[in-house]
């Protein structure tokens, strides 16, 4: 029963001031519902439909966590957070996660107190320009106009690059990428920057994607990892190892086709601790022994998740690059279920 | 009489001539063209000047309205059927994106199955605020009038139905207090006694008495969370809750700036300033995120309830000082007319110098209100839904409508601009029916 709510916060910092931070996973059971702080719309990583059903990139690790804790995926209240909002939800226990293409940076994980968990996507600044400008290479955007986003870590790496290479150039800043978009297209600057998987997608919903070409520059690292407040472990576990279940279920061929199988036990010893056949892995984290197997189910393995949601089979079709399993000469490494 | 004069005149007309029309030039269009638009030279430059750029304007942006699209489910498809109709290179308005997405950008995220409440409260608004803004509406409707924020309140999120009901109780007891006390202990002693009671009924007792209520009689609507208030439905609530609450906040504020006493006096300028001295992003940014940090966390204190208590300041403020505009530009003569009849400090404010002082002041204080209701697009900044940029842009990372962009602007400045100028037009209207000429 919701009092009236003033009275409601009063009571409250009466009663729970300083116990906060601690068992998150009480607090998502006891509530039957995870609270997830998602993007307020980025184009294959976390958008609404017409029925404001939330899917996506970042969606699905939210449903993950959601089946492996709750055994429901669907358990999830999604909370749009701004670049602004987001570090103050969390820290402030509005989201118990927050997923929302997040770069993992020092400060951030040191100074704003926040657990960055398991990369899983690996992100980087690209460059687009016209082709018909017949520029190649980044190093030849001497001098350029370059629409640049305000307020993003995307603005600081354009400096460090531009100062590192001794070039010049004239910043066009746009508040939103929509706004970055038109400013391109309108031809008020030469190049449009932003993460390479956003000018993926915005290359392709252009009417004339062919006109634009990516340069094969990449000039910043953008690990992205959905993180939790510091000062629970165990809830950092979870989350960290629901992103490796679904990391390591691709890397040892676990996929939502096969699972009702492979959960019956196979000759492999890894998947079956992984699925919970054998060993008791998910009594460690607190959670069930099929947590796991229930993570995977929502929206099959990371590969299936990828190729479902962003990759090249959809209209935004992202390469696995650098998001590859480490077998395939990628970086995604899930640690050993043991 | 023609007879008499006939042999003296050598010519007399005997019949009246038709009516001329006046030259051409003189008359109709030509004359008004020639009066208004190429009186001289430098008017006839201007007049070219202008047709060459609505020429250009229209050319630019015509083809693009008429080649707009309804029936399409995705941008792609919208720019095929325009090259299809209108060839090659042809630009079109891809408006299938409103068709599909129209819902979302008047509700957000509200069930759609629930949609019904949104709209009864909208059109019960209109029966609650009848009997204050038109003189045709029954006066027994009034009644209705303080009941509505409490239902609006209840309809809008849901919950249990003894929630308004009891906070409800709470001012009426608050009320019933001060009107049986005020003839025996004076009006401020009484007024105090009453707060004090309604106060500690909400600290202590409502909270306990909604649940209890509520395990021997459950009855309610399905509660809807505010996360998933959006669009029209965000900015209309934001809008009408500031505008229902600055308005008297706005009152006392600029009495208490007019006031002897000290201590009020200095309240007032103190907030006043403060408030219209900073930015409404800053106060917006207050509301969402430095509260977070004064509250313990896992505190739900609304974050449209914080919002819309810091746009009824922000506009409070502004309503306070074009009311004091109007208080200054009463006469003196009216103070010591009410002064001079023996009347009370509430009596005179109430009956002679209020409604005079207000009745100056409708234009600025509807200039704020529209000020205020377009301001509260400005809550994208903290993460709600509001209709000109934060719909439109989630809607936009659906890859469907990806590069959408200029369709829900126009659309939703065409409500805007509806909305206000309908605000405008009634305030012009109560200046008309509030004529004296009196002084």
């Amino acid at each position: 029963m919701k009092k009236s709510v003033f009275f409601g916060a009063l009571t409250a910092a009466t009663l729970t001031a300083g116990l906060a931070g601690a068992a998150t996973l009480d607090d998502v059971k006891s509530r039957g519902e995870l609270i997830c702080g998602v993007n307020t719309g980025l184009v294959g990583f976390a958008a609404p439909d017409a029925n404001g059903n939330w899917s996506g990139f970042d969606v699905a690790v939210c449903q993950a966590v959601a089946a492996a804790v709750l055994g429901d995926p669907s358990k999830v209240k999604y909370v749009p957070t701004s670049g602004q909002t987001r570090f103050t939800a969390l820290g402030s226990g509005e989201v118990d996660l927050l997923a929302r293409n997040t770069t993992w940076t020092f400060s951030r994980d040191t100074d704003l107190k926040l657990q960055f968990t398991a990369t899983n996507y690996y992100d980087g600044q690209g460059f687009m320009v016209r082709k018909d400008s017949g520029v190649t290479s980044a190093k030849e955007l001497d001098g350029a106009s370059i629409c640049i986003q305000t307020g993003t870590t995307t603005e600081l790496n354009l400096a460090d690059y531009f100062k590192a290479n001794n070039m010049s150039y004239q910043p066009i800043t746009v508040d939103s990428n929509a706004e970055g978009e038109q400013q391109f297209l309108a031809g008020a600057c030469d190049a449009y920057t932003t993460d390479a998987s956003g000018l993926a997608a915005t290359r392709a919903a252009f009417a004339n994607p062919s006109d634009y070409v990516i340069l094969p520059e990449i000039i910043s690292k953008e690990p992205l990892a959905p993180a939790v407040r510091q000062g629970d472990d165990q809830w950092t576990d979870i989350v960290r190892w629901t992103v490796f279940a679904l990391i390591g279920a691709e890397e040892y061929g676990v996929t939502s086709a096969n699972i009702d199988e492979l959960a019956k036990g196979t000759d492999n010893p890894e998947v079956n601790r992984l699925l919970g056949t054998e060993g008791d892995l998910g009594a460690m984290i607190g959670l069930d022994k099929d947590w796991a197997v229930k993570a995977i189910k929502a929206n099959g393995n990371y590969g299936e998740i990828f190729a479902a949601t962003i990759g090249e089979q959809t209209p935004i079709g992202l390469a696995r690059g650098l998001n590859a399993q480490w077998t395939q000469g990628g970086l995604m490494y899930a640690p050993p279920f043991r | 009489m023609s007879d008499t004069q006939a042999h003296s005149v050598a010519y007399v007309r005997d019949t009246m001539l038709p009516q001329q029309p006046a030259p051409a030039g003189q008359s109709g269009a030509v004359q008004w063209l020639r009066e208004n638009l190429f009186s001289g030279w430098l008017n006839t430059l201007l007049t070219l000047l202008g047709v060459a750029l609505i020429y250009t304007l229209v050319m630019h942006f015509l083809p693009w309205f008429l080649h707009g699209v309804w029936d399409a489910n995705s941008i792609k498809e919208c720019r095929t059927i325009i090259t299809d109709r209108y060839g090659e290179g042809a630009t079109g308005a891809c408006w299938a994106v409103i068709r599909e997405r129209w819902h979302q950008f008047i509700f957000g995220f509200y069930p759609p199955e629930l949609y019904w409440r949104p709209i009864l409260t909208f059109l019960l608004l209109f029966v609650a605020v009848g009997p204050l803004l038109f003189t045709w509406v029954p006066r027994v409707l009034a009644w209705f009038t303080p009941v509505y924020p409490f239902l609006a309140v209840w309809l809008l999120w849901g919950g249990s139905g003894w929630t308004p009901l009891m906070i409800f109780a709470g001012f009426v007891l608050g009320a019933a207090i001060l009107l049986v006390l005020s003839p025996r202990l004076g009006s401020i002693m009484a007024f105090s006694i009453g707060a004090f009671v309604a106060i500690l009924y909400f600290l202590f007792v409502v909270g306990p008495l909604i649940d209890g209520l509520q395990a021997i009689l459950p009855w309610g609507l399905e509660s809807v969370d505010s996360a998933k208030f959006g669009g029209f439905l965000l900015a209309i609530t934001l809008g009408v809750g500031g505008i229902m609450m600055s308005l008297p906040l706005g009152i006392v504020l600029a009495l208490g700036r007019q006031s002897d006493m000290p201590l009020v006096k200095g309240f007032s300028v103190v907030f006043i300033e403060f408030i219209r001295g900073v930015p409404l992003i800053t106060l917006l940014f207050v509301a969402s995120l430095l509260l977070n940090y004064f509250l313990p966390p896992g505190t739900n204190f609304d974050i449209i309830l914080r919002v819309m208590i810091l746009v009824t300041f922000f506009a409070a403020a502004y309503i306070a000082e074009v009311i004091r505009g109007g208080l200054a530009a009463l006469p003196r003569g009216q103070y010591e007319a009410a002064d001079a009849l023996g009347l009370d400090y509430w009596k005179a404010q109430r009956l002679i110098i209020l409604p005079q002082a207000l009745k100056i002041s409708i234009p600025g204080i509807v200039s704020t209100f529209i000020g205020m209701f377009k301001d509260t697009t400005l809550v994208v900044f903290v993460g709600l839904f509001d209709p000109l940029k934060g719909i439109p842009d989630f809607i936009r990372a659906d890859f469907n409508w990806k590069g959408i962009y200029w369709e829900p602007f126009i659309f939703v400045g065409a409500i805007f601009f509806i909305l206000n100028f309908a605000m405008s037009r009634y305030s012009m209207s109560l200046e008309r029916r509030l004529q004296r000429d009196n002084h």
